[in-house]
């Protein structure tokens, strides 16, 4: 039985801004990190097709992980100026790989200004605490976590 | 649930003992005695660890007479299911805060 969980979802956003900012806000280090890495412990964006793209944030004593870093690294896939970035993204928590995602980015104007589309395509691993756990079965979920917390 | 409450529940999950008491109590419920003297630990201990899995919603417990009973509690096991369904809340955040980036770059 296959035992990766795949989801996807959507998100529409307008803002009353030119398209050419919420570009930048994707494309500028400094940018992207107010947004999308506030709280990280680092974050480093190299914009450009090949270019990768890596927040690290620790985990807090009160997490299973104390002191691990989780760390969400991406490759830039497909850029068109102003208006699509495509990434591909691998999110680890210390040697474990939690999920690989395929996240799209899609501006266009509007009469108010800018709308975002962002598509989330994410396959979440076996073997990740938490969030790869199936439904059904207590016996199964405390299974997968006696195997993914005994290291 | 906020990222704090999915961290108390990992942690809630990451004990083996905890883990073995919502094993015994999946079978159906049990009193404080019941679950201490399988595992090999002192009802004390039971106790401690069924408040941090009543604390997270894994399970709950009641006294009747001078008798604790305890029974596994479906909230706790949903919000795991959730955690796939948070990771669209949390690009739901960013984006708001996008937005208010985007507010205070252009005022």
């Amino acid at each position: 039985m296959p035992d990766v969980i795949h989801d996807t979802f959507v998100i529409v956003r307008t803002y009353r801004t030119a398209p050419e900012r919420v570009f930048a806000a994707l494309s500028d280090p400094v940018k992207k990190r107010r947004w999308y890495a506030e709280t990280t412990e680092s974050y480093d964006l190299d914009f450009r097709e090949g270019g990768r793209e890596r927040a690290v944030t620790r985990m807090g004593d009160d997490t299973p992980f104390p002191g691990a870093a989780m760390v969400a690294e991406a490759i830039h896939q497909d850029i068109v100026a102003g208006r699509r970035v495509v990434l591909a993204q691998t999110m680890s928590i210390g040697e474990r790989r939690i999920s690989v995602a395929l996240i799209t980015f899609e501006i266009t104007t509007t009469d108010s200004g800018a709308e975002l589309t962002f598509t989330h395509q994410a396959a979440f691993l076996p073997g990740a605490d938490g969030p790869a756990m199936r439904k059904g079965g207590w016996e199964l979920l405390l299974g997968r976590l006696d195997n993914a917390l005994a290291d | 649930m906020t990222a704090s409450d999915y961290d108390r529940l990992f942690h809630a999950l990451a004990d083996p003992t905890r883990r073995a008491i919502l094993a015994r109590l999946s079978l159906g419920p049990a009193s404080v005695s019941g679950l201490a003297e399988p595992l090999g630990v002192t009802l004390t201990a039971i106790s401690q660890h069924l408040q941090v899995l009543e604390s997270t919603g894994l399970a709950a417990t009641r006294k009747e007479g001078r008798v604790r009973t305890a029974r596994v509690a479906a909230a706790g096991f949903a919000a795991l299911e959730d955690w796939v369904a948070q990771h669209r809340a949390l690009w739901e955040r960013r984006l708001d805060r996008l937005g208010d980036v985007l507010d205070e770059d252009d005022g």
